[in-house]
């Protein structure tokens, strides 16, 4: 009998991508179907005091706007339940949905935005983490009380620490120092987000997705709805690329909000240009580390401050930042490790997961120190991570039991593949043992 | 104003009544449900969109539709005949050329027409060649060893695989 | 002046999701002619998921892989699954479809057991037939099974459908004095050497070299493997050097609105040498040792091509994207500060 686990075999699905008839979302054109596109915030923050359509709903070939008042049901959505369908008093970044206009043809939703008089009291802004800490600093919304994210009960700084970092320093030689920043990314999937909705012949709500999890966000769109999940046929599978930003809702409950409202097939697809503004993104992170070392190599504690710029939603961010804290000291054993965390909320698109999300943002300055730590004390950078990799057993600040451990093993492949030839004493080492 | 465009589509006349203005991806894909040929951007920047035009490779998203009035416009949907693929299409598919697939109608017709220029290319030359068109999942290595195999014969139609 | 410089980086990624429950199911149905329909949540988004899961099926109820069908088209019964995001899904969704399997399997004999005249736990599963243990010659195929569940003919008609499901941990708090959150499956480990070219007269870096390894518990399918890491070089080269969606962050303003401005890398900025490894460490947790990684592959590339950068001009930029912008800055300061 063949095993076809660990057998090298092509994608299942893969003869129809190369024959170009895989049907991504944005390839279903349906009969007398419409198209919507968002009016958006034209400040970074601001409140709104009114909105005039008339002039909009007037312009030929716009069939109808879509507003707050018009969603059946939950007017929050997100990860965290804290951003607005569409908004209806204030808006927290440039670009939000504030409201849909649809028509025969996406030139024609145009035309109908550029019509429509919005006005809206412009706010000061609040952009940088360090000043939205501040106890004076504008609230990013009206909603908040601090910018700073709640874990519960008042806590704004996630702790997570293993032993006694005061006296892993006390131990060390010599300690190194380091501030860093991880830059804010796009997901640019090469297919922009898209939806279509349309209701069937058995007055369901059909939607074509790209969505990452759909069950992740059936519930959310079923709330927006206000319609039970059986009566959603949620219809996903065929993704453009994700890359993590179709974790988050982006156009479902657009195109359905406008399918509830006027009965017809209507899409809804963002421009390369929307999709590069106004989608969430990978949100920067600002780190400080602390690391105390032996002169023989060996690391023996880790003080690690970070924050997380949230944009203006919490979205996945608030877990993030437990996330990158979880394993922001890389792959190695350190007996005294703490990191303190915070979420910064601040007037920007909202941050989102994105490959791998938040960890990259730990492994970036945790292998900076490394790199710095050997050629400070004149250590081979490889003896320098052979020496401290984990092996089975081993446990971080966030009190994973590791099993399996496999550092080693990959630099000794990756010195191999690379043409590196590593010292006897390094290739003898095991990660089942230290 | 309206006109009847009338061209050579994979092989086919077509007639379609198009606006000055409406591109050739509007129209094929749009109007003649051809929809091999992807938006990705509508700027000219990811090559998704590139379909042959004359055998020379064009962004389906900055070519206006009337200007393709008699000329041959041919998509991935007109690279296999008869059922059978293209050895692009069998090499992209065997050698793990694509992850998502989105870009893939493009990278195959930029691929074709590299093929149809310079039989042999340098892997230079095929970095060179190919780097209008992007792929977010990075399967660039991927496509350059499947157009290696194609360029060396590996499934040419007498002798190759299958 | 061009500059060369080499640097490395060993990093983690860890598989799976939050302690708040980080489920995955699968179902696998009979059909009349013996054939295999599995049905996953996990949406395959390119990385491959229902290609890999479709393998464990095949391999898990003996049959030959043709005979599987697989889709991940959620529609109105589909099995549910978290999602395809935190690595999660090759080390969890095995699980949900081991168990599908094994619950079709105790179906098959079950209902096979009136038609063979033996108990249940008398009735073995094995390469796509049910026989009487002892006496393999009283035997049923997939076929035979499955066309009598439908058409019934002397007995009882049946829908076989196998379901599972499967998660790493049940949900327990953060503890609230260590802040400990052990919400994670497995971990995967990478490795990575690059090789740079720093131009300090423009500030350009060019990666010439780069090598990644994975350690992944499992190669299920070294193919995808491989997609996966030169995959995940992608987003990883390009913060590192070139993306960056607010160039003048914290201000958002005078954001990138088109791919000339927002510089995704392109064939000609993948290293002229990319090479790849494969590691297996296999991992308890895992069906055959398998674990997810795949979004590992963008955590390597910036502090390797970063140690690099250092080695070739002497300076440790802490900041990513390296712009030619940075590096020059960087540049001039050293010179600056003598």
């Amino acid at each position: 009998m063949t095993e076809y686990v660990g057998k090298a075999m092509p994608r299942y699905d893969g003869i129809g991508q190369v024959k170009g008839q895989t049907k991504f979302v944005d390839d279903f054109v349906l009969p007398g179907m419409l198209y919507a596109k968002a009016l958006r915030s034209p400040v970074h923050r601001g409140l709104i005091r009114g909105i005039d359509f008339t002039a909009a709903k007037n312009t030929p070939g716009v069939v109808g706007v879509v507003t707050a008042d018009d969603i059946p049901g939950a007017k929050r959505f997100g990860a965290c339940g804290d951003q607005p369908v569409l908004a209806d008093e204030f808006t927290a970044y440039l670009g939000e949905e504030i409201a849909l206009v649809v028509a025969v043809d996406e030139d024609t939703c145009m035309e109908g935005i550029e019509k429509i008089k919005l006005d809206i009291e412009e706010q000061q802004p609040v952009f940088d983490m360090f000043e939205a800490m501040k106890p004076d600093a504008p609230l990013v919304r009206p909603d908040l009380k601090s910018n700073l994210w709640d874990y519960g009960s008042g806590m704004t700084t996630r702790v997570m620490y293993i032993g006694d970092v005061e006296q892993g320093f006390a131990e060390a030689d010599l300690i190194v120092e380091g501030r860093y920043q991880t830059g804010e990314q796009d997901h640019s999937a090469m297919e922009p987000m898209v939806s279509v909705a349309y209701f069937d012949e058995a007055e369901r709500l059909v939607i074509h997705t790209h969505s990452q999890c759909l069950y992740f966000q059936l519930g959310q769109l079923a709330a927006i709805f206000n319609l039970p999940m059986s009566r959603i046929r949620y219809v996903g599978g065929v993704v453009g690329g994700g890359f993590g930003g179709k974790n988050h809702i982006h156009a479902d409950h657009l195109a359905g909000l406008a399918a509830i409202k006027f009965k017809r097939p209507v899409k809804y697809r963002y421009s390369r240009r929307e999709d590069l503004l106004y989608s969430t993104k990978r949100g920067v992170f600002i780190l400080e580390y602390k690391t105390g070392i032996k002169k023989d190599g060996r690391l023996t504690a880790n003080h690690i401050k970070l924050w997380h710029d949230s944009g203006a939603y919490g979205g996945f961010s608030p877990y993030g930042v437990e996330k990158c804290s979880m394993f922001a000291s890389g792959p190695y054993h350190i007996p005294n490790t703490r990191i303190d965390g915070q979420c910064v909320l601040t007037n920007k698109a909202g941050s989102s997961s994105m490959r791998g999300f938040t960890i990259m943002n730990g492994q970036f300055p945790m292998e900076m120190q490394m790199s710095k730590i050997a050629d400070t004390i004149g250590m081979d950078p490889w003896e320098l991570r052979f020496i401290n990799a984990w092996r089975d057993g081993d446990i971080g600040a966030s009190r994973y039991v590791v099993r399996g451990a496999g550092a080693l093993e990959a630099m000794r492949g990756a010195a191999e593949v690379h043409g590196i030839e590593l010292p006897e004493h390094l290739l003898a080492m095991s990660s089942r043992g230290r | 104003m309206k006109q009847i465009l009338s061209f050579i589509l994979n092989g086919s006349p077509v007639d379609v009544i198009v606006t000055p203005t409406e591109t050739l991806l509007d129209v094929l894909r749009e109007k003649l449900g051809v929809t091999g040929p992807k938006r990705g951007c509508d700027d000219g920047d990811c090559g998704t969109c590139t379909v042959l035009l004359d055998g020379e490779p064009v962004r389906s998203c900055l070519t206006i539709a009337l200007t393709v009035a008699g000329r041959e416009v041919l998509t991935v949907e007109g690279l296999s005949t008869d059922g059978d693929l293209h050895p692009l299409q069998k090499a992209f598919h065997e050698h793990g050329a694509f992850q998502c697939g989105f870009c893939t109608p493009g990278m195959l017709m930029s691929a074709k027409a590299l093929l149809d220029h310079n039989p042999t290319p340098s892997r230079t030359e095929i970095r060179e060649y190919m780097s209008g068109n992007l792929c977010r999942c990075g399967s660039y290595e991927e496509i350059i060893e499947a157009i290696q195999v194609v360029a060396a014969g590996e499934y040419a139609p007498s002798g190759g695989k299958e | 002046m061009k500059k060369k410089g080499v640097g490395m980086a060993c990093v983690l990624h860890p598989t799976g999701n939050k302690g708040a429950g980080d489920p995955s199911n699968a179902a696998i149905q009979l059909k009349p002619d013996g054939t295999l329909v599995l049905l996953v949540g996990a949406v395959d988004l390119g990385q491959g998921s229902t290609t890999i899961l479709r393998q464990f099926a095949a391999d898990l109820m003996e049959v030959p892989i043709e005979h599987v069908f697989a889709s991940n088209f959620a529609d109105d019964f589909a099995p549910l699954s978290l999602g395809s995001f935190a690595s999660r899904v090759t080390l969890i969704d095995p699980h949900a479809v081991e168990n599908a399997a094994e619950d079709l399997k105790k179906k098959i004999r079950e209902y096979a057991s009136d038609l063979l005249e033996a108990h249940p736990d008398d009735l073995e599963y094995k390469e796509g037939k049910v026989f009487v243990k002892g006496a393999p010659d009283r035997s049923m195929t997939l076929a035979e099974v499955g066309g009598a569940s439908m058409f019934g003919g002397g007995a009882d008609p049946a829908l076989l459908v196998g379901t599972g499901a499967w998660q790493p941990a049940r949900f327990h708090p953060h503890d609230p004095e260590t802040g400990a959150m052990p919400a994670v499956g497995a971990i995967s480990f990478g490795a990575c050497v690059a090789e740079v070219e720093v131009d300090t007269e423009t500030g350009m870096v060019d990666v010439t070299k780069l090598t990644q390894v994975w350690e992944v518990g499992k190669a299920v399918n070294p193919l995808l493997v491989r997609q996966q890491i030169n995959g995940g070089l992608h987003p990883g080269l390009g913060t590192t050097l070139t993306e960056n969606s607010y160039p003048y962050y914290p201000n958002p303003d005078w954001a990138p609105e088109n791919f000339s401005d927002y510089a995704l890398p392109t064939f000609l900025d993948y290293p002229e040498e990319t090479l790849w490894g494969i590691e297996e460490v296999p991992h308890p947790a895992g069906v055959k040792g398998a674990k997810g990684f795949s979004e590992g592959s963008t955590n390597g590339p910036p502090p390797a091509i970063m140690a690099a950068i250092h080695d070739a001009i002497g300076i440790w930029i802490d900041e990513y994207p390296a712009t030619p912008e940075v590096i020059l800055r960087a540049l001039e300061a050293k010179e600056a500060s003598g």
